[in-house]
């Protein structure tokens, strides 16, 4: 197997509060192939942003990565001094956020912003970065770009916006896109037309992505493997197809239970009933164990690791055999 | 824009009209201008030729519009002590105030905004700790005991810099300037820096809270995340968009700076107009107090206009919406 473009392992990212410590991801692993498209879902909150922010290394002190590694193409980035991460942001890994409509600064130039990426990252001259930024404009789809370039962003509609934020993420050709629910402020009208073209992009450029949503359409339509978070953690991974179709975590089968359209099943329309626990308050031995129809004797006792099972991976003790001590059974 | 122009100068107008009949009814009634005019001495039908050649025994309405057509020719009439046109007085005094204002407002900006990025930036060391302490000093002391203790402390203790006048002035044609000697220049540190400290400690405190609302923001988040160099985020991006609700305190301010003056000009007895207001309410010499009135709104007013203006030419958003308004 060729090495993949990111490696995460055990991934734990802390932020230490008054009520103390809340660990926001805890014990994280996965990798990303070159090319691969890698979604991430879970219920909000489940710390599928914050993963995305810690490989990047942008968590917001006092927050900070406590244990694990990420390695980006086997170079270990998370204890990089900030130069040299800076140095792969943009460059190597490229990010796009939730909210086109603030992710641009209104007071810049759409064409200022993507020249000055270019330029800080590329050894080209003004006028080199200017054509690169009219090609990438032109990539994304924005039309008239050589007149569009010189527009500010609040004369873009939220389409046309996320538009130019694929542009800017994509400037330096990174090998990772980390995109964070890309589509979610948008119009449902647009939003197809925007994972279309991320997907298309990515291809084109052989970018791997991390495309992190809610939106298990999305995700069926897009991702090659799919990551299920809860509570911080990942409790299962594995190909789209298998996933979707024959979920094994709990979990997992209740968020298919919210797509009928891709299960066929209409009975299992009934949401997962109860909330995801608060980071204060993350419940003990599996942290899905009290919304779990299928919890038993092990499961508020002991945590599950992601196991192989069939071609995914779950964290479950349906799936393994579970310790037996004494002492921690009721 | 055209349009953002007028309805700004629209609203200018009326401002200034609201001033002028304030002022107006200050002159009009505010005691009896022929009593103030004459002396004991002055018979009955003497007055009432003045009252009659002023125009007094006229409607109010006719009154006060000769008064707004006197003005916007920038005639306040004669001042009752000295007996001189009001606009000569106050052209004499004009450039002082206007020159402390002036190196007041560029000493709070040019220590203010860098001492608030700092604080913003490195949140947690002590020196900001200690601007943040010093500035709480600075906006609760009120401005004559700052000027008292500063004229204690260099002029009376240190024996540098002179307690009160303006040193030595040149002119330029009606303009007179203490920015051009030793003197005078020395003369102004101590008056600058009184009138200006409580609009640094505001501006400091102000660039702070923008700043740092402006670094939580998602362009900055986004902005990093493109891996731009520190420089360029802090300076580039976060640094301009914090400037541009500065920027409107900032020219306000420009305008109590004038009205404060009044204050640190009596401290240091700085010849300018706001001491000239003070002895004319003393000895209520109202056509000064209503022409003082009346440029100090008209003061207020040209600088929001510019602000307004400098507003839109700043931020492409307002720009647009103008355009299309
Ligand atoms: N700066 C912070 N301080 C404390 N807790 C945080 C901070 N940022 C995020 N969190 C918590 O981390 C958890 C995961 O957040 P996030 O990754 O944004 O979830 P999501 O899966 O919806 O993207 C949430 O419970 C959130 O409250
Ligand atoms: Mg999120």
């Amino acid at each position: 197997m060729t090495e993949p473009v990111l490696s995460v392992r055990d991934l734990k990212v802390e932020f230490p509060t008054r009520r103390g410590i809340l660990t926001a991801v805890d014990g994280v692993s996965f990798d990303i192939a070159p090319g691969e498209i890698l979604g991430v879902v879970g219920e909000s909150g489940a710390g599928k942003s914050i993963t995305g922010t810690a490989i990047i290394g942008l968590i917001e002190p006092p927050g900070r990565i406590a244990a694990g590694e990420v390695m980006l193409r086997g170079l270990r980035i998370d204890a990089l001094s900030g130069e040299a991460m800076r140095k792969i942001r943009g460059k190597r890994i490229g990010m796009v956020f939730q909210d086109p409509l603030t992710s641009l600064n209104p007071l810049y130039r759409i064409g200022e912003q993507l020249i000055e990426t270019i330029t800080t990252h590329l050894n080209l001259s003004g006028a080199q970065a200017r054509t690169r930024a009219l090609e990438l404009l032109a990539e994304v789809g924005i039309p008239a770009p050589e007149t569009r370039i010189d527009n500010y962003p609040h004369q873009f509609s939220g389409g046309m916006r996320q538009r130019v934020v694929l542009a800017l993420a994509l400037a330096a050709e990174p090998e990772l896109v980390i995109a964070d629910e890309p589509t979610t402020a948008l119009d449902v009208s647009v939003q197809a037309q925007i994972i279309a073209l991320l997907k298309r992009l990515c291809r084109q450029h052989g970018a791997a992505v991390m495309l992190i949503t809610h939106d298990m359409g999305v995700i069926a339509e897009t991702a090659d493997r799919v990551a299920v978070m809860y509570a911080g953690r990942i409790v299962e991974v594995g190909p789209v197809r298998d996933v979707i179709t024959a979920p094994l975590h709990p979990y997992t089968k209740g968020l298919m239970g919210s797509i009928p359209s891709l299960t066929g099943e209409t009975d299992r329309l009934t949401q997962i009933p109860g909330s995801m626990p608060r980071l204060t308050a993350i419940p003990s031995g599996c942290a899905f164990h009290p919304r779990c129809p299928r919890a038993f004797v092990p499961c508020p006792t002991f945590r599950p690791e992601l196991q192989n099972e069939a071609k995914s991976q779950v964290a479950c003790w349906l799936y393994q055999p579970f310790p037996v001590t004494a002492g921690a059974l009721p | 824009m055209l349009a953002f122009i007028i309805r700004r100068l629209l609203q200018a107008i009326v401002v200034m009209l609201t001033v002028a009949l304030i002022a107006f009814t200050l002159f009009r009634f505010v005691g009896d201008p022929v009593n103030q005019m004459v002396g004991i001495e002055t018979s009955a039908e003497e007055r009432a030729q003045l009252r009659q050649d002023l125009g007094l025994n006229d409607p109010v309405v006719f009154q006060f519009v000769r008064f707004i057509g006197n003005a916007a020719r920038l005639n306040f009439g004669s001042s009752y002590q000295f007996k001189t046109p009001v606009i000569d007085l106050i052209a004499d005094r004009l450039p002082a105030t206007l020159e402390l204002a002036f190196v007041s407002a560029l000493f709070s900006l040019l220590v203010g905004i860098p001492m608030g990025v700092y604080t913003a930036l490195h949140q947690r060391s002590i020196l900001s700790n200690v601007f943040l302490a010093a500035s709480l000093i600075g906006i609760s002391l009120p401005t004559f005991l700052i000027g008292i203790l500063l004229i204690f402390l260099f002029p009376v203790t240190l024996h540098i810099l002179p307690s009160f006048g303006r040193g030595d002035v040149v002119h330029i044609g009606f303009w007179s300037t203490g920015l051009l000697t030793a003197s005078g220049l020395k003369a102004l540190v101590l008056p600058a820096v009184t009138l200006g400290l409580f609009q640094m400690t505001l501006i400091m405190r102000l660039v702070r809270g923008e700043m740092l609302e402006v670094l939580r923001t998602d362009y900055i988040k986004f902005a990093r995340a493109r891996g731009l160099s520190d420089r360029a985020v802090n300076f580039g991006h976060a640094l301009k968009n914090t400037l541009v609700p500065v920027m409107t305190i900032a020219g306000l301010q420009l305008g109590s700076i004038i009205a404060f003056a009044l204050i640190t000009e009596s401290v240091f007895q700085w010849p300018g107009m706001g001491l000239l207001f003070l002895r004319a309410v003393q000895n209520v010499d109202i056509p000064i107090m209503s022409a003082y009135l009346l440029l100090v709104a008209l003061i207020f007013v040209i600088i929001n206009l510019t602000v307004d203006l400098l507003y839109a030419v700043v931020d492409p958003r307002i720009r647009i919406d103008a355009r299309t308004a």
